[in-house]
């Protein structure tokens, strides 16, 4: 940017005011070169650059300006920042400034000054409440084609970014004895009073700089201007270690039981984070008591244009002059239906500008104003002027019309409370017809408001207040508080008569700015009988743009209410929902994303694993190896194909070690055991395995493993890996909830132990080579169904199994987790020699199913143990769980879909998991559905693919042909229907 | 929401795993009519609209089974207990 050509700030005063202007920032806006003051928002720098068009409206492109000074603002929308770091919909208002900054308007074509979609406006009857509904519900193919594409370049907001976000986020947690939200003048007391008292104080300030409302007043705070003293005490509390001061932190969000949610904007303030810190963080502030202490919104008045470039709130026109020194007009109109915005007119009297007149709804001013100020009793019913206010047009109490020129309206309808946070978890505010607006009714147990959020509206309440609410919440965790010494503040009118809309305006009258609703489109709504204020929100969409109505909601409540006859308390609110404000996703996310988007689990061999090549995939929150390539080897079916054929000619060695295993001890563990498993295990003999099946109570199977037994009260319960947790917390409940009488204690060794399979023929000759040769590792010593603590060859203490998932001959050996990388890699070199390959997921799913082994695939949370060809394990002799509902006629039907094997009758064809099965020739229909495919793959042992299947009344029909047609695919072979043993049915290999 | 647990003091409600109504009590599968008493037990559970004793199990934290008096209209919680000491009242009451 070149300084010399930056134009000065011709809109900025002298002196005063809370900028350096020691510290000039350079900025642009829609590539003009600008400059501000450090202090400045984006917004009140453009102020003071007499910049008054910042945004184009969102369906009628009509020239906006700013309305607000704080975050309820609906018209300045610009896009911040560039490249991956462009942040759309931002509001000015509370962008703060800094040395560089890039801002762009949004929503304007082919430019902010010239936009050729203002023609909207000729199209405002297409836009009218409802327009979503009416307009597009016919002819449908004209949605696509016509309106869609129409509405997309006409309403529009922001740009994102496309590329990903260079920043990074991060969440934070906090717990206080006492929140305090906002720190304006109650919530400085209340945090004053809190901390003295020695409780743990955590406030929270959205803006910058803390002081809330006090930073744009003039009115002394204790005898000295009220920044000074909210500095003071901010001074105070920073020196206190039981306090923590947030500022940039919008706590957007209350929950249940004293939790909030605050996002706190680190580094937005900076063009980039500096290095290793977030652009912002993720609070969960957890508090005893909270004060809700977050101001009020001002409304506007509803009159025709009132969204002319150069119509602003009262409230803001004061803030831009007396914190940022920056004057919004030089030739003013103030309209009002209330005392505060007296307070304007001075204050911008004061400050050099011209005050053209007061319009006061109300018969008389304030007792205290008047004094030099031109006014009159009446109302502004029209703004003039095109991208920027030229005069307004007013009538008076007695009828006149007087027409005044001007360059600002500050204008006051009032100001309603921010208790979003007073109502997240449901609570409806009420209305108060003094105040002319809606307070907290009921509030959530702990909360508290104060200030003007609880319609204290004068800075000696707000104190007051604040100090109450402070001294309140110590008390009730259990410190004493001592009464607060309260600033003398002079006396400040606050007294108001709602005008809500001026009858006889002409032109459009804006209620929800930002979503561009006006007064007819509320009045229209009404006629349709769309009457509830949640009907009319979603019918007209009031309320409903990034801003959620914060200037809109009581407008367009007031105007219903009218409309109905009714007063407004009657017509209530709509729901207010978290967020408060809008919130990035990349903050809520915090650091979940990419790989850290979960946590990874990795088995104890897993750079083992890595080493060999093997391909990874994830299951469940595991990593595992899913097969292991060679040079040569084109593809994965290939790796397999080798890793299978190695395994049953050979030895194959795998990494099982994410088995849930569960240590499980006591005198009646067998007993726990009968009842868990459908099975039996009183039988269960020290140093032997069985196969055990487990059920939910509604007779669905829930899980299969193995049990050993390794002592007199001390068993080893293995589960699936995906099962692990679930079993656990199932065996909790078991013992916890229904027989805590039962003498068991278990504990889960899954990330304990590693654990391998090493499988096939020359299994036992691997084993003996690493077990130390003490055990006798013969069948007649160590038989099928073993189990056994054993050692190494090298000492480290181990559990040998000898069980079989691949249907070869085979044991699994457990090691502790710190011994398994070195085990597995003295496996692979002491297998060498017996031609040893490792196998991963896929080769142990391919032998599972040759050998007809049920898993997830088939333990899919709707079969039965009968349809599994389980049944017979159903022991009719004891209780279980789930023992009396599998017993169900419509669980044992012999019609149900039950387990088959399947292979193609074209050897050659390929079948797919996920299949349906028809009859031969019938149509692929839900009424010809007889089951489905649940896993297939391709059989190295049998040389063709094969699968397994739910086929209803499947053990029947076996050698019948059935079609398994494969939608997804675009696949249909006809399959024969085989028991679900392909490979040794009869077990010979296992018992070798 | 936050759940004082007997063991680890109030804690947020992600630590827990919920489980429902605790009033229903298993069966005695050896009864006449068991299997109409064990569909009643799997299937039927009131929804009040206040106080609710249910079950909740601390999964990240000391792995107990807990009875919550919860009123569902607020989330205010009246007492927790382990399921285990009421399980013997309840054995108790029978
Ligand atoms: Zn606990």
């Amino acid at each position: 940017m070149n300084k010399a050509a930056t134009p000065k700030q011709l809109g900025r005063l002298a002196a005063g005011g809370l900028v350096d202007r020691g510290q000039p920032l350079s900025f642009s806006f829609d590539g003009r070169s600008l400059e501000g003051y450090a202090g400045d928002t984006l917004a009140s720098a453009l102020v003071a650059n007499q910049v008054r068009l910042v945004g184009r409206s969102f369906k009628y492109h009509r020239p906006r300006g700013l309305l607000s000074a704080g975050g309820e603002e609906p018209n300045a929308l610009v896009e911040l920042r560039g490249g991956a770091r462009r942040e759309p919909n931002t509001r000015a208002t509370v962008a703060e400034l800094f040395d560089g900054l890039e801002a762009v308007s949004q929503n304007r074509w082919p430019s902010l000054r010239f936009d050729v979609l203002a023609a909207n406006r000729l199209l405002g009857p297409l836009f009218a409440a409802g327009f979503y509904y009416k307009t597009f519900m016919w002819p449908a193919a004209f949605w696509e084609k016509v309106y869609e594409p129409l509405i997309r370049r006409a309403a529009g907001l922001g740009r994102i970014a496309t590329g990903p976000d260079p920043d990074t986020y991060e969440k934070a947690f906090a717990f206080c004895d006492v929140l305090v939200v906002g720190s304006g003048p109650a919530g400085l007391m209340a945090a004053l009073s809190a901390a003295r008292a020695g409780a743990r104080v955590l406030l929270a300030e959205d803006d910058f700089r803390f002081g809330g409302r006090l930073l744009a007043e003039r009115r002394p705070v204790g005898d000295r201007p009220g920044h000074v003293w909210a500095d003071e005490v901010v001074a105070e509390l920073k020196s206190m270690p039981n306090v923590r001061l947030l500022r940039r932190t919008c706590v957007f969000a209350s929950y249940d039981h004293g939790v909030f949610a605050a996002v706190e904007r680190v580094n937005d303030h900076l063009a980039t984070p500096p290095e290793f810190e977030p652009r912002q963080r993720l609070w969960r502030i957890v508090s005893r008591r909270a004060v809700v202490a977050a101001g009020a919104i001002e409304r506007p008045l509803l009159f025709g244009d009132n969204d002319r470039p150069g119509v602003m709130l009262a409230g803001a026109a004061r803030a831009y002059a007396n914190r940022y020194a920056a004057l919004a007009g030089r030739r003013v109109v103030v309209s009002t239906d209330n005392d505060d915005a007296w307070t304007t007119a001075f204050d911008l009297a004061a400050a050099g500008a011209t005050i053209a007149a007061v319009v006061d709804s109300r018969e008389s001013p304030p007792v205290s104003a008047g004094a030099g100020l031109p006014w009159m009793s009446g109302a502004v019913v029209r703004a003039l002027g095109g991208r920027s206010l030229e005069a307004v047009d007013v009538r008076t109490a007695q009828g006149g019309a007087h027409r005044i020129d001007c360059d600002l309206l500050a204008m006051s309808g009032g100001w309603t409370p921010t208790l979003h946070l007073t109502s997240h978890q449901g609570a409806r505010p009420r209305w108060d017809e003094r105040l002319a607006a809606f307070v907290a009714d009921q509030l959530p147990s702990g909360m508290a408001v104060a200030g003007a959020a609880n319609g204290e509206r004068s800075t000696a309440e707000a104190l007051a207040a604040g100090a109450r609410a402070g001294m309140a919440a110590v008390e009730a965790v259990g410190l004493r508080a001592r009464a607060a010494d309260l600033p003398s503040v002079p006396p400040e009118p606050t007294a108001q008569r709602a005008l809500w809309r001026m009858s006889g305006s002409a032109g459009k009258s804006f209620v929800d700015f930002q979503n561009d609703v006006t007064t007819s489109d509320i009045e229209l709504a009404e006629r349709e009988g769309y009457r509830s204020p949640e009907h009319m929100k979603r019918y007209t969409t009031l309320g409903m743009a990034t801003d959620q109505g914060k200037t809109a909601g009581v407008n367009g409540l007031a105007l219903l209410a009218e409309r109905a006859g009714q007063p407004i308390g009657r017509i209530g609110t709509t729901t207010f929902r978290a967020p408060f404000a809008p919130v990035a996703i990349g903050a809520l996310a915090g650091p979940h994303c990419g790989a850290e988007f979960k946590p990874v689990r990795l088995p104890a061999a897993h750079r083992w694993a890595v080493e060999q090549g093997a391909v990874l995939v994830e299951t469940g929150a595991w990593l595992r190896a899913a097969y292991f390539p060679r040079s040569g080897e084109k593809d994965w079916l290939e790796a397999m194909t080798r890793e299978v054929t190695t395994t049953r000619s050979a030895v194959g060695v795998c990494d099982v070690s994410t088995l849930g295993k569960i240590d499980l001890q006591g005198g009646d563990a067998a007993e726990f055991l009968e009842r868990l498993y459908v099975n039996g295990w009183k039988t269960l003999a020290i140093g032997r395995a069985r196969y055990g099946l487990m059920l939910r109570e509604d007779g669905i199977v829930m899980d299969d493993g193995t049990v050993s037994r390794l002592g007199e009260q001390r068993y080893l319960v293995t589960t699936t890996t995906a099962n692990a947790g679930s079993v656990f917390q199932h065996m909790q409940f078991c013992h916890q909830v229904l027989w805590p009488e039962l003498d068991v204690q278990f504990v889960s060794v899954s990330d304990q132990w590693a654990q391998f399979s090493i499988a096939g023929p020359r299994a036992r000759d691997l084993l003996r080579a690493v077990v130390d040769s003490r055990h006798d590792l013969s069948s007649e010593a160590f038989p099928y169904m073993a189990a056994a603590d054993v050692r190494l060859a090298d000492g480290t203490r181990a559990r040998l199994f000898r069980i079989s998932f691949s249907g070869e001959f085979a044991y699994e050996l457990a090691v502790p987790a710190a011994a398994g990388e070195r085990t597995v890699r003295w496996l692979m070199q002491a297998g060498a020699a017996l031609g040893v390959a490792a196998y991963g997921l896929e080769a142990l799913g391919t032998m599972r199913i040759e050998k007809g082994h049920v898993a997830g695939n088939e333990l899919n949370g709707q079969t039965t143990a009968y349809d599994l060809g389980l049944g017979r394990m159903l022991s009719a002799s004891k209780d279980f769980i789930g023992a009396v509902m599998a017993r169900r006629g419509a669980l044992t039907d012999p019609g149900r879909p039950r387990l088959v094997g399947l292979a193609p009758v074209d050897r050659a064809a390929r079948i797919g998991a996920g299949a349906h099965f028809v009859a031969a020739g019938a149509s692929p229909t839900a009424a010809n559905d007889q089951g489905f495919m649940t896993s297939a793959a391709f059989s190295p042992t049998l040389g063709h693919w094969i699968g397994l299947g739910l086929l209803a009344g499947g053990p029947e029909r076996l050698g019948e042909q059935v079609l398994a047609v494969d939608l997804l695919r675009a696949r249909s072979t006809l399959v024969e229907v085989r028991a679900p043993v392909f490979v040794d049915p009869a077990g010979d290999r296992l018992r070798v | 929401m936050r759940i004082p647990c007997p063991h680890c003091g109030p804690r947020g409600h992600e630590e827990f795993a919920y489980h429902g109504d605790a009033a229903p009590i298993r069966p005695d599968p050896a009864a006449a009519e068991a299997e109409r008493a064990f569909g009643e037990y799997v299937y039927l559970r009131d929804n009040p609209a206040g106080l609710h004793r249910e079950l909740w199990y601390h999964a990240l934290g000391c792995l107990t089974w807990l009875i919550v008096e919860r009123d569902t209209r607020t989330h205010a919680i009246r007492g927790v207990a382990e399921a285990r000491a009421n399980h013997a009242q309840g054995q108790a009451a029978q």
